[in-house]
């Protein structure tokens, strides 16, 4: 371990029931890098991401953020949850919230700060992700997914984090909108010194917005070098995936 | 041996469905009583499970009383105990019809309404993401909700038996015969504090099961919209179900007297 990486996965192993998702899966991101975890759909990518969060433990393994050891206790004691930012796959926003409320919740809730300064945040936010200000006041419901995904991220980055998670941030968008995502997603991150980690399946994405990329196969990092290396990585796996060939050493049971 | 095996994997889910109850039920309330508290989301869920149940309760015991007293009164008829109407209903409501009907109904429209919204703030990743913005889901979601049903439950308990009375009243002295003041009169010498309490803390208990068993249930959920609806069945079936268990295990070991 080195003082350079902020988050460090050492032989993560978490299964549920008879079926192994993680396997001894180990992974260093580096402080201020934006790293992308790709891989095909069931191969662990979300349940990685999961773990770090605490939103799931893993069975054995050591996460440490800043060389320190990341368990419920060691997040609440070095108040993980305020350092961090994430958007979720879905938005997840709140319904019962409007725009403006969604984007100041973390703000109010995990950093105690007033309403009026929490919402003046909000609204600077918004402006960032692009979006017009009318639409504060609405419900999430009322907006489109690309906007909602952009209400999302403007919640990701109010309260400035260290590092921010992004999981699959283009899914379910029309290119042109996963592109102003991606852009959005460089802009922000560069703009917040923050270290991004990313999951994806989504190539173009995955090459836009990251400098190291980290392949997952069968519950493993089997592959972690340069974005500009992944095209000569000599790595048959990584070659199928990147090319989108069905012919290759990944088989997919659809019956799974 | 299939029957053998059959029981223990019953018994190993009740007892594993057990303990997670209890972990649940530690999880909120240690996290419950300690600060930040969501004194707003208390309110509003005051609203909700209160307020916006009146009508409804109020309509169910307004008819639940004019039918006891009409049940009764052909009951009574056959030995000659019609003047018995005013103060079985009055006891019958107070006693038992209130707070099991309040809790049925609330079972219905607020156990379901509680799971379907928490189950689907679980498949939509929302409590997730409550989790990622520093806020702990027992103490923003769940402890309100538990502490606004514990509340309100006695209170709409409290409306419905005289509410109920007054529908009792109202088929008695209209359409049995009954003279308004001796109806009242009878009403009004039967009822002992002890019979009005004995619901309100009866409805206190349900307005705990009704609560508790939307929130576990929407929990736990799992899947998308199917695990919404299979966690919306079983908040209102077990909710149900424990409400009329309660109901029975109070009556017979501390309401009898």
């Amino acid at each position: 371990m080195t003082k350079n990486n902020i988050i460090e996965l050492i032989d993560i192993h978490k299964s549920f029931g008879s079926k192994i998702i993680l396997n001894n899966l180990n992974l260093k991101i580096k402080k201020g890098s934006s790293t992308v975890v790709v891989g095909g759909s069931g191969t662990g990518k979300s349940v990685m991401l999961k773990c770090i969060l605490g939103l799931t433990n893993p069975d054995s393994g050591t996460l440490l953020y800043k060389d320190q050891e990341l368990n419920e206790k060691s997040r609440i004691n070095s108040k993980f949850y305020t350092k961090i930012g994430m958007l979720f796959q879905g938005s997840a926003l709140f319904d019962s919230l409007t725009v403006w409320e969604n984007v100041c919740f973390g703000l109010v809730q995990g950093h105690g700060m007033q309403i009026p300064e929490a919402k003046e945040i909000s609204m600077k936010n918004l402006k960032k992700v692009g979006l017009d200000m009318n639409i504060a006041n609405l419900s999430p419901s009322e907006l489109s997914g690309g906007m909602q995904k952009r209400v999302a991220l403007a919640r990701a980055i109010a309260a400035s984090p260290e590092i921010i998670f992004f999981d699959e941030p283009t899914t379910g968008l029309d290119p042109i909108m996963a592109d102003v995502i991606n852009n959005l997603i460089i802009e922000l991150v560069s703009d917040l010194g923050a270290t991004a980690i990313t999951i994806t399946h989504d190539m173009a994405s995955a090459r836009k917005i990251s400098d190291t990329i980290a392949m997952l196969y069968n519950g493993s990092i089997i592959w972690q070098g340069g974005t500009n290396s992944i095209d000569t990585s000599g790595n048959d796996y990584v070659d199928q995936f990147i090319n989108g060939r069905a012919d290759g050493p990944i088989k997919l049971n659809i019956y799974e | 041996m299939f029957l053998v095996s059959f029981i223990g994997k019953i018994t190993l889910n009740m007892l594993s469905e057990t303990g997670r109850s209890a972990i649940f039920l530690f999880n909120t309330l240690s996290n419950g009583f300690t600060r930040p508290f969501y004194f707003k989301a208390v309110f509003i869920q005051i609203i909700r499970i209160g307020y916006n149940s009146l009508p409804v309760i109020g309509l169910t015991a307004f008819f639940t009383g004019g039918a006891l007293a009409l049940q009764i009164y052909v009951g009574s008829s056959r030995f000659n105990a019609e003047s018995m109407v005013a103060s079985i209903v009055a006891l019958g409501i107070t006693r038992e019809l209130g707070p099991v009907i309040a809790g049925l109904m609330l079972a219905g429209r607020v156990s379901a309404s509680i799971a379907a919204e928490i189950a689907t703030m679980r498949v939509t990743e929302q409590i997730d993401a409550l989790i990622t913005l520093s806020t702990n889901p027992f103490k923003y979601l769940i402890f309100p909700r538990l502490i606004a049903a514990i509340i309100t439950l006695p209170i709409l308990v409290f409306i419905a038996d005289i509410i109920g009375i007054m529908g009792g009243y109202v088929v008695g002295t209209m359409s049995l015969g009954f003279v308004s003041e001796s109806y009242i009169q009878n009403t009004v010498n039967i009822i002992e504090n002890k019979d009005f309490i004995s619901g309100i803390v009866k409805a206190a208990i349900f307005g705990f099961i009704v609560a508790f068993m939307g929130c576990y249930n929407g929990y736990h959920s799992t899947g998308g919209a199917q695990g919404v609806g299979q966690a919306t069945t079983r908040a209102v079936v077990s909710a149900s179900i424990f409400i009329l268990a309660a109901n029975y295990l109070l009556t017979s070991l501390v309401f009898t007297q």
